[in-house]
């Protein structure tokens, strides 16, 4: 490999790299390129079996010097994986299985026809559709600050970087002072992206301004989010510049070291990191006196075992060192005192990824995007009850309506919309009313959640509220470290009293206790955990009062979620007697009546079913199995 | 460091910058309730949420105990906002607390108890499911019952700070975290030092002594001969337990409770300190005549031999055979005293009043265990004292019964502080190798607090370095040039806790919550204030050196013959396991 020893190799490097990786996308060379994704979700759909597969057929057929193969970062448009995409074209197949691959070899690279059957079909239109960009997902997102080289880039390979233009930022940033580095940070807006979106520019400033022999940058890659991977699928698409953010990071508040701090559940992710940090070190752009200056920089990667709470940034740096991962209290300030006891900026891997943008096009470009006080762009993890489930990146100032209509493709099955959750268990649910809310870190605050990581979960009329609370104190009582009382016992009696009510035992007096208690933890927990950790259960109150009403009052849960509130019932007008339910009953407890089904025969021995609610056990497979629709929750 | 210009609800006030808001409030005459600090005001934790107070312009609540005052700072403790949140914090806690305060050996010194009544917390304010406890009885030093823990982490600070070996640390998450030793073993089942110095810092009865009053308590039922030895540190502090201030010497009103409760004699440890110098000396000077292994180790410390057993076998040449006073005591109660009295060893009971909760598990090793039936240690005497109806204020002084066992030396009373032992051997070691009294009694280089002390002797012409240590975490240097052998020292003198016995961990609980009329620096001090009741004591016996006892001549003479006699060696000597692959277990 070659090495790239100062800022004029890499200039000549970058060009040489640019017009190969140009080629391959503009088929200049005659040759054609097919990308496959390697983002979790595909891999675990077999992609690499299909990338396999291609690369055996192209040997095969001799088609090597008429067609590449190779593998991509994530496409973000989960349900549809795995893609496959073909340049120059721009064909995008979807849903694509192994044994489709002789097809796209045979009909597209050797026909020149496009495979109709694998294109995506729009849910609306019934459409196919043929081109990424022309698919709606796709069309209101901006996917090259956060997501820059995702699906276009092999994450494996350095050289494809380059030539995309890796490391001409950090090159910008080495002709700058430190200073100036931090001042273009600050003037471009930059949030942090991991919940609270605090100025990066000013978190780099504080670490900046403190004298220190070692400072460390440290990279928060412990996505703990329920159904959250922008992270993952930000490292695993383009793991160079979230390492080209971290240096440039460093080099601005004169760190040496850098650690990644990434959950072990990631190993897709950790193994791009580690071959990045590689092949980064063997071209010596990581190393001693990177590109010929006097700033030396190495990155170090530590894998964390999963608890939530080491995404808080001071239990991160305890698990880091060793410890067990509990927040400590502040201040001291990281920034002044943190790992190791040494200055230290904590940056969420989305945050460094924007950095790189922030110098290549300037402050300004970067600050026209988004709105006055939220600048850039978002990823979100969109999920739920939406039809086009995955992972987005729009500029700031998007409205919720446009994420989850436009974007998400709308609720399925024609449902109606209830709420979208964001912020994960530390953040709130949004309703129809905040539908034309553009959306930045203030106004989600405003509206009674937060930006967070950027999780985004829709919910439908199918989704009980006190449920969702439920679930997500469950979660947060489950991740408290432990350490502080309030996080530690409240969370325990907020779910106690949760369960009290969706076990239709709960009373008006419960209600007024869980919410003073609610309170009590939010002032009074040590870490952001904890103080965020009643937001579901407030902000549900807030929202759907009427019902946690109907769970106390009416003893009802309207969404006929919670078990001890509904029961299912066999409506004996849509009856007609087959006993499948009563045959697949487990509890033994549906029997028949002596009543004829409605227009059948007396002389047949079927007759109207009907539950004993004493022994049900509310499994719900007599309406599963029921082909009539005659069984309901009431 | 500079002063700063606070406000504290609304008044003025000038502090010292660099203080904690826990800290500087207490200055000016405000107790803020915590639970989690323990070292003045200082906390590295902030887990308990109970002192939390409202600062103008931060955000939200901030713990007093980690928050740092400055310039300008308005404080206020008293809005009803924050005196809602400590009690809330109070409430939470109390609801995952087993509060079965009439049964727990901690009442009257819980600071949960108090700190509830503080901050006014009602009970039963919330309720719901109590984390799965679990009951350690099964070391004899220490219980540990994590029904009452509320997980304030003091005592793996104070484990980690005092013998660095952080045998305990939070085992689960969330609702089910508790303090234990890794994978919830038994204190038994892990190298604990059982020094007792968590135990101490508890503020409520999650960690206690292994009560063996019940086991005294029987042996009166039963007809026994029950002897009692209190140890010279026990006097230092037992007259705390009586409202007294720190630093009240309670020997004469300690004997005259003794003899109340009926004890069949009582007696001084010191006797027995004088007899571990006796023959503590004499190895020395075997040591250094034969060129025998150096340097010597002292072995009265039962902490510091279970560290020793665990953590640095390879030293186990170098440590004193003797046993600890306590036990020597034990062994001549139960040989000579039996023999002269014609008594059947067997219808004596001994108990010995400890200041420490590793005695507990070392008159139980397998080595010696007959010599001592039961340990108590000051905090449990007090309690006996307490229920029998004797009021402390109005007890006479009185002295030790002048039985066989009954002078002591000066120098036997300063093994209760961390040094003593040293400047006793070297009082006596002098003399023998000269012929001659040191001029100067007092060895005032070995005294002192500091962590490790070193000192060299002119003994005539040879210069004979020592070293004097206290706490683990401080010896661990020294036995580390031990092992390799590289130490420049001919003795040195090693206590587990730190301060030495004046601080085990069976004293009275030092907790400024409860000690109104101390001075605020008191948990800088008390070590300091017990450690002057011993040295004072020294200075007013007649006979400040242990072969000067003449109980102690008569002893050689009639019985064992001279230091290191066969029947010494039998009596007065232990040995120790260097594979203690299984930990202590009863």
């Amino acid at each position: 490999m070659i090495k790239i020893k100062s800022s004029e190799e890499l200039i000549s490097t970058h060009e040489k790299l640019a017009s190969c990786l140009d080629k391959k996308f503009h088929c200049e060379d005659g040759k054609r390129a097919i990308v496959v994704c390697g983002g979790t979700g595909c891999l675990s759909s077999d992609s690499a079996d299909l990338l396999e597969r291609l690369q055996t057929l192209i040997k095969e057929k001799g088609l090597e010097d008429r067609v590449t193969a190779n593998i991509v970062g994530c496409f973000g448009f989960c349900s549809q994986g795995p893609f496959v995409k073909i340049f120059p074209e721009e064909t995008l197949y979807t849903k694509v299985k192994v044994s489709d691959a002789e097809e796209i070899i045979e009909k597209d690279i050797i026909g020149g026809e496009v495979v109709e059957r694998l294109l995506f079909v729009d849910p609306q239109t019934k459409n196919r559709v043929a081109r990424q960009h022309e698919i709606n997902f796709y069309k209101l997102q901006k996917r090259d600050i956060a997501l820059k080289g995702n699906a276009e880039i092999n994450p494996e390979d350095i050289n494809e970087a380059i030539g995309q233009g890796a490391f001409l930022a950090l090159n910008r940033a080495l002709h700058m002072s430190r200073q100036e580095v931090i001042t273009e940070v600050l003037n471009s807006g930059l949030r942090g992206r991991g919940g609270a979106g605090f100025p990066t520019g000013r978190k780099w400033q504080f670490a900046y301004d403190v004298e220190s022999e070692d400072k460390y940058v440290v990279c928060n890659g412990d996505e703990g989010d329920p159904g959250a991977f922008m992270d993952r699928s930000i490292i695993e698409g383009n793991p160079i510049n979230v390492i080209e953010g971290m240096m440039i990071e460093a080099y601005a508040i004169g760190a040496k070291n850098g650690y990644f701090y990434i959950r072990a559940e990631y190993p897709i992710a950790v193994n791009r990191l580690k071959n990045a940090i590689k092949q980064c070190e063997e071209m010596g752009l990581l190393g001693d006196n990177i590109l010929g200056t006097d700033f030396s920089f190495r990155c170090h990667i530590r894998l964390g075992a999963g608890a939530f709470v080491c995404g808080e940034e001071t239990a991160l740096l305890n698990s880091i060192e060793g410890q067990r991962g509990m927040p400590r209290p502040r201040p001291p300030f990281p920034a002044v005192k943190g790992l190791w006891g040494k200055p230290s900026v904590i940056n969420n891997v989305e945050t460094l990824a924007n950095v790189p943008y922030i110098l290549l096009h300037g402050a300004a470009a970067y600050a026209a995007i988004g709105t006055e006080k939220s600048k850039g762009t978002k990823v979100f993890a969109l999920g739920g009850k939406v039809n086009n489930v995955g992972l987005v990146e729009v500029p700031m100032g998007i409205t919720l309506r446009q994420l989850i209509f436009d974007i998400g493709g709308g609720i399925p099955n024609g449902k109606k919309f209830k709420a979208i959750q964001t912020g994960g268990p530390s953040g709130g649910c949004l309703t129809e009313k905040d539908l034309d809310t553009p959306i930045d870190y203030d106004n989600l605050i405003a509206a009674g959640s937060m930006m967070g990581s950027g999780g985004a979960i829709v919910m439908d009329e199918d989704n009980c509220m006190v449920d969702v609370a439920k679930f997500y104190m469950t979660f947060i009582c489950d991740e408290s470290c432990g350490k502080c009382s309030p996080c530690r016992i409240g969370t325990k009696r907020c779910l106690e009293i949760l369960t009290k009510i969706t076990d239709g035992k709960g009373t008006m007096q419960d209600l007024e206790e869980l919410k003073s208690l609610a309170n009590v933890i939010k002032s009074n927990s040590l870490c952001g955990l904890g103080q965020t950790a009643p937001n579901p259960i407030l902000s549900t109150m807030n929202a759907f009062y009427d019902e946690y009403l109907a769970h106390i009052v009416d003893k009802k849960c309207p969404a006929h979620v919670c078990k001890s509130l509904m029961q299912y019932k066999i409506l004996p007008e849509k009856c007609v007697g087959c006993g499948m339910c009563a045959r697949n009953c487990p509890a033994n407890t549906i029997h028949k009546t002596d009543k004829v089904p409605v227009g059948r025969p007396a002389t047949l021995p079927l007759r109207v079913h009907e539950i004993d609610p004493t022994n049900c056990v509310k499994c719900g497979l007599c309406a599963s199995n029921c082909k009539f629709g005659a069984v309901i929750k009431d | 460091m500079g002063l700063v210009n606070i406000k504290i609800d609304g008044q003025a006030y000038q502090v010292e910058s660099g203080l904690t808001i826990l800290e500087a409030a207490k200055k000016c005459g405000f107790n803020i309730p915590s639970l989690c600090a323990f070292n003045n005001g200082k906390c590295s934790r902030a887990s308990c949420r109970v002192c939390l107070v409202e600062v103008k312009g931060a955000r939200g609540l901030v713990a007093s105990c980690v928050y740092p005052v400055s310039e300008g700072m308005e404080i206020t403790i008293s809005s009803p906002k924050a005196i809602e949140a400590r009690r809330a914090s109070v409430e939470l806690i109390l609801s995952n607390h087993h509060k079965n305060c009439l049964q727990c050996e901690k009442n009257g010194h819980c600071e949960l108890l108090e700190v509830s009544k503080m901050v006014g917390a009602r009970d039963n304010m919330y309720v719901g499911e109590q984390t799965p406890a679990t009951l350690d009885e099964l070391a004899p030093g220490i219980i540990r019952d994590t029904s009452k823990c509320i997980l304030c982490g003091r005592c793996i600070e104070r484990c980690k700070e005092a013998q660095g070996i952080s045998i305990l640390g939070f085992e689960n998450r969330g609702f089910k975290t508790i303090v234990s030793p890794v994978g919830n073993r038994s204190f038994a089942n892990s190298p604990c030092l059982q020094c007792g110095q968590c135990v101490n810092v508890c503020p409520t009865g999650a960690l206690m002594e292994h009560s063996e009053i019940a086991k005294v308590d029987e042996a009166f039922r039963s007809g026994k001969k029950v002897i009692v030895q209190t140890a010279p540190a026990v006097r230092a502090a037992i007259a705390e337990e009586f409202g007294e201030k720190i630093g009240t010497p309670g020997t004469g009103k300690m004997v005259a409770a003794l003899h109340r409760l009926g004890f069949y004699r009582v007696f001084d440890t010191n006797f027995g300190a004088d007899l571990t110098i006796m023959e503590e000396a004499n190895e020395l000077l075997e040591r250094i005549k034969n060129k025998g292994v150096l340097p010597q180790i002292t072995s009265c410390s039962p902490g510091w031999i279970n560290y020793m057993e665990y953590f640095y076998p390879e030293v186990i040449p170098n440590v004193s055979t003797c046993k600890s006073p306590h036990m020597m005591v034990g062994a001549i109660i139960k040989s000579y005293f039996a023999k002269v009295h014609e008594l059947d060893p067997k219808d004596i009971f001994v108990v010995s009043i400890m200041p420490c909760t590793a005695k507990k598990y070392e008159r139980q090793r397998k080595e010696m265990p007959d010599d001592v039936d039961a340990v108590l240690t000051t905090r449990e005497l007090a309690k006996m004292i307490k229920r029998s109806g004797i009021n402390w204020a109005r007890l006479p002084e009185e002295e030790f019964d002048q039985d066989l066992l009954g002078e002591y030396s000066g120098a036997g009373v300063i093994f209760g502080v961390t040094g003593g032992v040293m400047e006793a051997a070297l009082r006596t070691a002098y003399f023998w190798l000269t012929g001659e009294e040191h001029a100067l009694i007092d060895f005032k280089a070995v005294r002192g607090l500091e962590g490790v002390k070193e000192a060299t002797l002119d003994i005539k012409g040879t210069e004979v370095k020592v070293a004097v240590t206290s706490g683990m975490k401080n010896a661990k240097k020294l036995l580390d040039e031990v092992k390799e052998g590289k130490s420049p020292y001919a003795f040195i003198e090693i206590m587990c806790c730190p301060g030495g016995c004046i601080n085990g961990g069976g004293q009275p609980y030092v907790k400024p919550m409860f000690l109104p009329n101390e001075d605020d620096d008191i948990l800088e001090t008390y070590r300091a204030k017990r450690a002057s009741v011993l040295y004072s004591e020294d200075v007013r016996q007649s006979v400040r050196q242990s072969h000067n006892n003449p109980d102690i001549q008569k002893l050689y003479k009639d019985f064992l013959g001279k230091p290191g006699s066969e029947l010494a060696e039998e009596l007065l000597h232990t040995s120790y396991n260097s594979h203690r692959e299984k930990y202590p277990n009863k």
